[in-house]
């Protein structure tokens, strides 16, 4: 109680990176000193402000670029004000105000109210559908816009400009890029380096229009074109303004702190009141404004540090490289590039392989670097620079890169080892090697995300990961198991999650398509990867895709299991486990007349007839077609079986009509192709007979409605299954099963069952989409049964008509007649 | 002693695919790849004689239905960690007709 009586109030206007950094090292600093509230004007929990443009482009959802969840707030006792925007700050009795009315007494007060987008002050600047790019609001708003596929103009070819610009043109707009210096991105860029991104640029379909001075935004009710200064006027229903970002301070100076072009700090991050501090983009330290995270997370470190009590800790500027969020442009760029008479500079181009390097040297010391195409030796670069090593030794093949210093060429890995403790992995974060391999063997990390959770490293902008993943397996040897990045089959690098974030993406509808895209390494893929990739695409669109039969496994191309002798076995669709008299006769004649060798009852309630010769499918298929079976799609990575007991009908337990929802739920989900063999059973009473509780899916029917059971198994695994929920009528259990079953279709790799895909994407997040959330549920069951529409055809009777004659007979019988002389 | 036997056109089977000829001395498995070459073996799998023509077919070489072992589709001989080789047979195009080299008549004249 003591304790809680000293503590002091710290208040926070605004919730973005740079203060939610500063409270995480505050409280590891002193975990105890204040009671925090945090004031956030955007309706939501702290993100990765870096990573809109990868939201834009459909790379990443909103939910992975979460910083700190609603959690994180709760568990350090943090009040957060969402969609509060302060108003005013009294500096004399020490409170801030918000917009809702809100008042809340300080001791110590974090400004960090970041920045604001400029907006060049031209006639019609604020028609609807001309846009910034700052927030989740402004990507959210170019999203609706981009549905209409119309045309987009972007004013600003720096940093943000362009990836926005890459962003709108994946989402299938049509999309000009408009730069008022004559190349792009000038500030970071030599002319050589722009020139050779404005080529990769344009290749991607984006115009680019340099030396283009806007001088009018035209429009009626909402905006129709852009009029450039020399006359020219361009057509457009999207303008987003992305030329440059100013600190935004209004707060501040209303409450009547020195803010010149940003709120003006001390070294120790201090406003002209000593009790207020501003850190992030809004603050002005050392006569210089930052945009870039890694400055910024610097700030809240210091920042951090002096609400802990260390009136020493002080900032100190460094450059930061810069590097493009555009999938497939690899540039990197940092520190002084001008020429001058007291300066030298190494190039290297090779126009064929777009490789561009130019290092900018002063007395013999690295000063600048500009790398585009080829740009792994970035940070080595950087290293010199910071460390101002002496390159005379090494002149002569420097810009080769850190591989051809000692001698014979060092693979990726041999680099990594021979980096020195102090240099520097993570750019965004300021993480050095020797922080991640001390963090490795100290705290006994295994994975990425274990490196990620303690040293920060690769956990913003993620190009670093790769280094991350090099100094993991370096440390940890053979013990290190990649798992979040095992590649798909040797034919690609990427892993399965990849794969399917870029088909979306990239929009990619064959098979050709993706390996191409995604630079497949073999000309047509292997037996691994071919199935998944057409698996992929069949759950992805469902109605423009065309199966590729050669890519699935014998089994789904022929519709029966083969066996061991190269014979098939053939398993009849009985709805729920039901059958009858004139179902088993037409079972037993096809028996008869075939001589079909064995007959057996299965473990998912149905019969399994094996040992038929292949060329006899068509016509087995036939005679049951004849008697109303179907496929049981027995050997299909897809829906198998609903087991189902006798329920409500017959039971004297039975509680409500299993065997109906159980033949309900078969009926309308059979046919749809799923990552792995989906089993389903439904229990009319808690005594559970269908055996539920071991399913991918279960239903336990109870007085009071239906259990929704889900990730059992019964195979190499033994699991009972995890309750999803109770729903009360047999409707809301339908769609709840199919919305889960689509969620499992568009997130699991391809080959992993339910309980595997939720062990790994978390039980909670499954119930929290499908339980919880009734939109959520609601698409991903209005998918399924679109999906569905294309995917219901009976493959047994569409043989019978003749698809795919040749894989049921031979091309030739030969030598026959002779023999027979 | 051998002969050049027809066993039908390049269009009766599909890229990445492949057919069966039936022959007195077993199944022969006839594949096509994707950049229509064609290629012929004994359908028969050295590891446990699974039906190679049922396999995926992906550059010159086919994975067993059985037991995903990879069978380079010109030597015959498995691919990767294992070993073992299945009887190759040489197949000549003319235009869309394909000729494979069969033993067989020989044999049966006898």
């Amino acid at each position: 109680m003591g304790e809680t009586a000293k503590k002091q109030k710290l208040v926070v206007v605004g919730n973005g990176m740079a203060p939610g950094r500063a409270l995480e090292h505050l409280f590891e600093l002193a975990p105890d000193a204040y009671d925090v509230t945090i004031f956030n004007a955007e309706p939501r929990v702290n993100y990765d402000r870096i990573m809109l443009s990868p939201v834009l482009s459909g790379e990443k959802e909103f939910e992975e670029i979460i910083i700190h969840g609603d959690g994180w707030y709760i568990k350090h006792g943090i009040t957060l004000y969402k969609g509060h925007k302060i108003v005013g700050i009294d500096r004399e009795g020490k409170t801030v105000t918000s917009d809702a009315g809100t008042t809340v007494p300080y001791d110590k007060l974090l400004i960090a109210t970041g920045s604001v987008p400029f907006v060049l002050p031209v006639p019609g600047n604020g028609l609807p559908g001309v846009l910034t790019y700052r927030d989740l609001d402004d990507v959210n708003a170019m999203l609706l816009a981009a549905q209409s596929r119309a045309r987009a103009i972007v004013i600003g070819g720096g940093l943000l400009g362009l990836e926005a610009a890459a962003g709108l043109k994946s989402r299938g707009m049509d999309v000009t890029v408009l730069h008022i210096m004559p190349t792009l991105m000038e500030r970071q860029l030599d002319p050589a380096a722009g020139y050779l991104l404005e080529q990769a640029v344009e290749q991607r379909g984006i115009r680019v229009m340099t030396k283009a001075s806007t001088k009018e935004i035209v429009g009626t009710r909402k905006v129709e074109g852009v009029v450039l200064a020399d006359g020219t006027t361009l057509i457009a229903d999207l303008v987003v303004m992305a030329a440059g970002i100013r600190p935004n301070g209004t707060l501040a100076r209303e409450a009547g702190l020195a803010v010149n072009r940003g709120i003006v700090t001390d070294a120790g991050m201090h406003t002209s009141d000593p009790d207020i501090f501003a850190i992030g983009e809004c603050a002005e330290v050392g006569g210089q404004c930052y945009g870039l995270v890694a400055p910024l997370y610097e700030m809240a470190r210091v920042v951090a540090a002096q609400l802990a009590g260390n009136a020493d800790a002080a900032f100190v500027h460094s450059d930061t490289p810069t590097k493009l969020k555009v999938t497939g442009i690899n540039l990197f760029s940092v520190g002084d590039l001008s020429e001058g008479e007291d300066r030298q500079e190494i190039v290297l181009r090779d126009a064929a392989a777009g490789v561009y390097k130019r290092l900018v040297l002063k007395d013999d010391r690295i000063i600048g670097t500009v790398l585009y195409g080829e740009t792994s030796d970035g940070p080595w670069f950087h290293d010199l620079t910071k460390k101002r090593t002496d390159i005379s030794q090494m002149r002569d093949t420097l810009i080769f890169g850190q591989s051809y210093q000692g001698g014979a060429p060092l693979d990726p890995m041999a680099a990594v080892a021979a980096l020195p403790d102090d240099a520097e992995i993570c750019g965004c974060n300021g993480v050095c090697k020797g922080k991640i391999t001390g963090a490795i063997t100290g705290k006994g990390l295994t994975s990425l995300d274990a490196v990620r959770a303690n040293t920060k490293a690769s956990a913003s902008c993620g190009t670093c990961t790769g280094l991350v993943e090099q100094l993991l397996s370096l440390t940890l040897g053979d013990a290190y198991n990649p798992a979040a990045v095992t590649p798909m089959c040797s034919c690609t690098d990427l892993g399965h999650d990849d794969v399917r974030r870029l088909i979306k993406a990239k929009k990619l509808k064959s098979i050709p398509a993706v390996m191409q895209e995604l630079e497949w390494k073999t000309s047509c893929g292997c037996a691994k990867c071919r199935p998944a990739l057409n698996y992929y695409l069949v759950a992805d669109w469902p109605d423009e895709y065309a199966d590729d039969y050669q890519s699935r496994f014998i089994n789904e191309r022929v519709h029966a299991n083969i066996q061991k002798d190269g014979t098939y076995s053939v398993v009849p669709r009985m709805w729920g486990g039901m059958t009858s008299s004139k179902e088993l006769r037409a079972i037993a004649d096809v028996v008869d007349k075939f001589h079909i060798p064995a007959v057996k009852v299965t473990g998912g309630q149905r019969i399994d007839m094996l040992g038929i010769k292949k060329e006899d499918l068509p016509a087995v298929w036939a005679d049951l077609g004849r008697a109303g079976f179907v496929s049981g799609q027995a050997y299909a990575k897809g829906l198998r079986t609903v087991k189902t007991c006798v329920g409500s009908d017959w039971c004297r337990f039975g509680t409500q009509d299993s065997t109906g929802l159980g033949i309900r739920i078969e009926k309308f989900m059979w046919g749809s192709w799923t990552p792995a063999k989906v089993k389903m059973a439904v229990s009319g009473c808690p005594r559970n007979c269908a055996e539920a509780t071991c399913k991918d899916v279960g239903i336990i029917c109870v007085d009071s409605g239906f259990e929704i059971h889900f990730a059992g198994a019964a195979g190499l695994d033994i699991r009972g299954t995890e309750v999803l929920g109770l729903v009360k009528s047999e409707d809301e259990a339908l769609e709840h099963v199919v919305a889960l079953t689509q969620m499992y279709r568009e997130q699991a790799r391809y080959l992993e069952r339910i309980y595997k895909w939720a062990k790994r994407i978390g039980v909670d997040e499954i119930r929290r989409q499908i339980m919880n959330d009734a939109t959520k549920r609601k698409a991903y069951f209005d998918r399924f049964v679109f999906s569905q529409t294309f995917a219901q055809v009976d493959p047994w009777s569409e043989r019978v008509s003749g698809l795919d004659k040749h894989e049921f007979r031979p091309m030739a019988s030969v030598g026959y007649q002779e023999a027979a002389e | 002693m051998s002969d050049w036997t027809l066993i039908g056109t390049i269009n009766d089977i599909p890229r990445r695919g492949a057919r069966c000829v039936v022959t007195p001395q077993g199944k022969i498995a006839v594949f096509r790849t994707q950049k229509d070459q064609v290629f012929a073996i004994d359908d028969h799998c050295p590891h446990k004689g699974g039906p190679l023509s049922q396999g995926i077919v992906h550059g010159a070489a086919v994975t067993c239905p059985l037991h995903n072992w990879a069978i380079c589709l010109e030597t015959g001989k498995a691919l990767g960690a294992d070993e073992g080789s299945v009887k190759t047979i040489e197949i000549r195009l003319d235009g869309e007709r394909i000729l494979a080299r069969l033993e067989h008549v020989a044999m049966a004249a006898e």
